[in-house]
This record gives C-alpha cells, sequence and structure tokens, in this order.
C-alpha cells in the first residue's frame, strides 16, 4: 500500500495558485524530500496532507481523507512543523502527561529514555529551554510515537549545525525502519541527501522533478573540465555550468559516462547543484 | 516514487487494527491541559474568595463598640456571611469570559495550534473542552469556593463571639448551611445556562478574529447601546442587553433580597418554561458547532 497518494491535488488562495494539481506516490519505506524554493507549495502541500488544509483533487494518506479524518489520521501520523510550536507555557512533564494521555501509540518509557540522554529537566517549561532542546523535547516525543508516517516541515530550522546532524542521525538510527515512511523539507538540502531515498522539486504549485536517488545517481552526472576540453564538452549539451575556483563545472543529464570521463574528472552532482540547474532550465532536466 | 518492490506485506511491524483508547481520555486530558495553561481559571476565584473572607471578616470586626450588643454582633456575622458567594460567582463568571475569548486565538497566536493538530484530537473534543471550561469547571469552582468561604466566615463569626464572651448559640441557628448550598448551587447553574450564548458567542469570537477578538465582542455591543440609546432612541436593543445579564435573577427567583437560604424563592418550574433560556441554549450550540467547523480550517496568525 502506498503512505501518499494524491492526484491533481490542487489548492489556491484567493487568486493565487499554491498547488496546481500535483500528483504524488510515495511508497512504504520511503524518505521523500520535497524541495523548492520559498513559496513553492511545499508547505501547503505537506498541510493538506496532515488535513489541516481543505484541497481540491484526490489524496488519500495511509488510505484515508485528511481533511475529513485528521484525528484519526494523526494516530498513525507524527508531525513536526518547525521548532517553535510547542507550547511555550507547557512543562516538560506535562506535555509528556498530555502526549501519553490522548495518543494510544505513544509509549512514555521511551520518551524518558530519550529525554534522559538529554540535559532537559522534567519540571522546565519549555519557555526555558534553548531552542535546540526543544526540538529534542519534540523528537523525543515523535520518536516514541509508532507512526507509521512522520512529517517534518523545516525541522530543523535555525538550529546549530550540531543539533541539525543530532536531529537526523537519531532519526535514522532510532527510528526509521523499512514499516514507517518520511516525508521532509528543509532548505538545507545537503544535509539530508544521504537520508533520501527520493526526492521532489517543487516550483510554482508545481512538480518539476521527481526521482529515486538511485535513478539520480545514474542518470546525473557532473564533469571538471579543463579549459582545453570546454568546447568539447559544451558541445554534449550541458544542463548547467558553472566556475569554481577558475575551473569549470558541468552538469549533465543523460550523458555517457565514458564519454564524459574523457572530458575530466567525473562525479555525482549534489541534488542541490541539480536543483539550481532544473530551476534555470526546468525542460531539460524533466527530459 | 516506486522503483523498490513493496515488502510491507512481508514485514510489516505494525499491527493491523489501531491501538484505541476511551473515547472519554482525550477529553478528560484536554480539559486538564486547559487548567494547566490558564491557571486564572482557579487562581483569580481563589484571590477574590481570599480578599472577600478578609474584607467581610474585617466587616464583623468592626462592629461599632468593644461592647457591643449580642444582637448587633451576630447581625453583623450573618451579613458578611450572606455577602461572600456573589463576588466570588461574579469573578468566575467574568474569569469564564475572557477565557472563551482567548482559547481559540492563543492557540492561533502562539502557532501551538500545529502542535494541536498534530494529535489524534479531534477538533471537536477541543472546543468542547473549551467550553467545559465555562460551562463546568468554573461554576464548580465558584461553589467550592463559596461553600468554603462562607464556612470560614461563619467558624470567624462564632470565634468573634466566643472572643466577646456571647454565646455564638442564636448566631449558629440562623445559618442554614444545607439549603444555602442548595441555593448557591441552584444560582450557579441557572446562571450559567443562561449565560452559555455568552461564552459560545467568546468561543467563536476566538475561533474566527483574525486580532484582538475582545474587541470584537465589546465594541458591538456598546454599539447597539450607544445607537439604541442615542440615535433611534429606542432603549429595546439596550435591554435586550440588560435582560441577558440579569434574566436569571429575575426568572429563577422570586426576589433577591432577604436570606440566602430561603428554598421557597426558587422558582425553577419559571426559568425553565422561559423562551430566553432556550433560545441562548440553541444559539450556544450553534456557536459551539460553528467555532468547531472554524477550527477545523484554522492556522496559525
Amino acid at each position: 500500500m502506498s503512505s501518499i497518494e494524491a492526484r491533481g491535488l490542487r489548492r489556491a488562495f484567493g487568486s493565487t495558485i499554491a498547488l496546481d494539481g500535483i500528483d504524488l506516490r510515495v511508497e512504504e519505506g520511503r524518505v521523500l524530500g520535497l524541495i523548492g524554493p520559498n513559496g513553492a507549495g511545499k508547505s501547503t502541500a505537506l498541510h493538506a496532507i496532515l488535513g489541516l488544509i481543505p484541497y481540491e483533487g484526490e489524496l488519500r494518506v495511509l488510505g484515508l481523507d485528511p481533511w475529513t479524518e485528521r484525528d484519526r489520521l494523526m494516530r498513525d501520523v507524527a508531525f513536526i512543523a518547525d521548532v517553535a510550536v510547542l507550547p511555550r507555557w507547557i512543562r516538560v512533564s506535562q506535555v509528556l502527561d498530555y502526549v501519553a494521555g490522548v495518543h494510544p501509540r505513544f509509549d512514555r518509557a521511551k520518551a524518558e529514555e530519550f529525554l534522559a540522554r538529554t540535559t532537559i529537566k522534567r519540571t522546565s517549561k519549555v519557555r526555558e529551554l534553548s531552542k535546540g532542546m526543544v526540538t529534542q523535547l519534540h523528537l523525543a516525543l515523535v520518536m516514541a510515537i509508532d507512526a507509521r508516517l512522520l512529517v517534518l516541515d523545516e525541522p530543523t530550522l535555525g538550529l546549530d549545525l550540531l543539533v541539525r546532524k543530532q536531529f537526523y542521525d537519531s532519526l535514522l538510527n532510532d527510528y526509521f525502519d523499512r514499516g514507517r515512511t518520511i516525508l521532509v523539507t528543509t532548505h538545507q538540502v545537503e544535509e539530508i541527501q544521504d537520508v533520501l531515498t527520493d526526492f521532489m522539486f517543487i516550483d510554482r504549485g508545481r512538480v518539476v522533478l521527481a526521482s529515486s536517488m538511485e535513478e539520480f545517481e545514474s542518470r546525473y552526472l557532473e564533469v571538471m573540465v579543463p579549459p582545453d576540453c570546454l568546447a568539447a564538452a559544451r558541445a554534449l549539451g550541458p544542463l548547467r555550468e558553472r566556475q569554481i575556483l577558475g575551473r569549470s563545472i558541468l552538469l549533465f543529464n543523460h550523458a555517457g559516462r565514458q564519454q564524459l570521463a574523457a572530458l575530466g574528472d567525473v562525479r555525482t552532482p549534489s541534488i542541490a547543484d541539480l536543483f539550481v540547474a532544473v530551476m534555470d532550465h526546468p525542460q531539460g532536466a524533466a527530459q | 516514487m516506486s522503483s523498490r518492490t513493496d515488502t510491507s506485506l512481508v514485514n510489516d511491524p505494525q499491527p493491523a487494527a489501531p491501538a484505541s483508547l476511551p473515547e472519554t481520555r482525550p477529553i478528560y486530558w484536554s480539559v486538564r491541559r486547559e487548567l494547566w495553561e490558564n491557571r486564572s481559571i482557579y487562581i483569580a476565584p481563589l484571590i477574590v474568595a481570599g480578599v472577600v473572607f478578609l474584607g467581610l471578616a474585617i466587616h464583623t470586626l468592626s462592629v461599632p463598640g468593644p461592647k457591643s450588643t449580642l444582637p448587633g454582633l451576630q447581625a453583623y456575622a450573618a451579613g458578611s456571611y450572606n455577602m461572600a458567594p456573589a463576588p466570588i460567582m461574579l469573578a468566575t463568571f467574568l474569569v469564564g469570559l475572557f477565557y472563551s475569548l482567548d482559547a481559540l486565538y492563543g492557540e492561533r497566536r502562539d502557532r501551538s495550534i500545529l502542535f494541536w493538530k498534530s494529535l489524534p484530537v479531534s477538533d471537536l473534543t477541543t472546543v468542547l473542552s473549551k467550553a467545559i471550561v465555562p460551562l463546568v469547571a468554573l461554576p464548580l469552582i465558584a461553589f467550592v469556593l463559596s461553600v468554603a468561604t462562607k464556612f470560614f466566615l461563619a467558624l470567624f463569626g462564632i470565634l468573634v463571639l466566643l472572643a466577646n464572651g456571647k454565646s455564638p448559640s442564636a448566631f449558629w441557628t440562623q445559618l442554614h448551611f444545607p439549603q444555602e448550598m442548595v441555593v448557591m448551587a441552584y444560582g450557579l447553574a441557572v446562571h450559567t445556562l443562561w449565560f452559555a450564548p455568552i461564552y459560545g458567542w467568546a468561543l467563536l469570537l476566538s475561533a474566527w478574529a483574525r486580532r484582538v477578538p475582545f474587541l470584537w465582542a465589546v465594541l458591538p455591543p456598546a454599539m447597539i447601546f450607544v445607537a439604541g440609546n442615542h440615535l433611534f432612541n429606542s432603549p429595546y436593543l439596550a435591554s435586550m442587553l440588560k435582560y441577558r445579564v440579569t434574566g436569571a435573577m429575575e426568572t429563577a427567583f422570586t426576589s433577591i433580597d432577604g436570606k440566602i437560604g430561603d428554598l421557597s424563592k426558587l422558582t425553577p418550574s419559571r426559568f425553565l418554561s422561559t423562551p430566553g433560556l432556550w433560545i441562548g441554549l440553541i444559539f450556544a450550540a450553534v456557536c459551539i458547532a460553528a467555532a468547531v467547523r472554524l477550527r477545523r480550517k484554522r492556522e496559525p496568525i
């Protein structure tokens, strides 16, 4: 069964179209990254999937309609918006009590165990915790929920590098398994490249490119070309060319590795590089 | 997105049937959550009860002349004792109003609505738990505090009488504790039912307003009041507002003066047959239903 299935997902705010007919299918056990510029519709898509906003088109999440069955759906879905959504007035012990009280799949011992590895005190209020600690607290809550789908909307925004690294490490080592699905949006694409199994570029409410990581790695290649081979490399029709420290780096779609190796050092590009290239020439990449 | 074979049928670690909790658990914890967040729900009435006790205790002591007569002292003690519940109940009604105006607005302002909505708690459960605070929790708090304040004032009156070498037996026989408790419970119940549309309207405003629900609650009635009285020279609208404030007193009791413990002054059948009560309750139910619908699509502001 797919965790998420959307067909023609559309959402307009007045005359602004936030989602312009998105098709999406995420199988169980995948980690999908939604990547796009600000205002591309990533958060709108997540909010539709979480049942926070109404939408047009077809959408099933874990077999349910999120808009009419949000409370039912949330038994199997965990969600971290950004760090600032935990109520600032609540005490750590109270939020544990509350989630244990209302969530049938919450394992309090697991959350306590995770918190024991931090310096967070049970008696502290959220407003007294640092931003990094609030993230750890939210992560402790979410990891103690036996959810089938985890949705992360810019979960590490505004956090320092160390906390960001710990966040994804904990998530992958202690939480993720093939029975769970993760959907994540972030601006720090480089940091989650190793985490993802699939990614999707969204711009102006449309899917610009969707690919699995296997496909991405076999399809896109980057070559560092010395000046004398530049003309030959350009003749192969690169997606994008950029200069770093006086050397040219060309990004190719569907070019033979052998052929490129003759022109310079070949390597797998980062998703971020492809993202920039695709945003400049959407047609070339989608072919 | 489906380049890998789906292995979920083979090694799915999730049980097929969803774990479930008794239906009442989320509402119980949601009400507790409201009390954690809004400690003024019980602290404000508690402070008022303390002030009332102190003020009335001083009032009892301020009997003119240290060698006052027994009836004088008795009357003062009894008077203090009778006055106690009114300010406490008034305080809880005001707390309920301010609470309701913020209940569905505060969670949007501080963005915590995204956290609450990430949990398997329906909008109906959430809104009902917020309606329970002014409709059930606050009247209970008012009742307990009124009884306690009365009890301590009675005790204080007896101590004062004893300290002045007077027998407290005559004072004691004036008190009708069980009857008074019935009257207080009745008074709280009829007022809570009568004010239900005000709370319902406040909850709806708090779910709807993009900013300052307090102004939305206060300005229109104030404008109706001014417009009715001065522009159209018609007191009709103003009297409607006044009726909503004082109607419970007028229809549920024969008169408001005299001894409080007099059960013959209660007119529950007249109260229950007042159309204003039922119109108000229907209005409250419509407001709460609308607040549930609104919360479903509400996002942080």
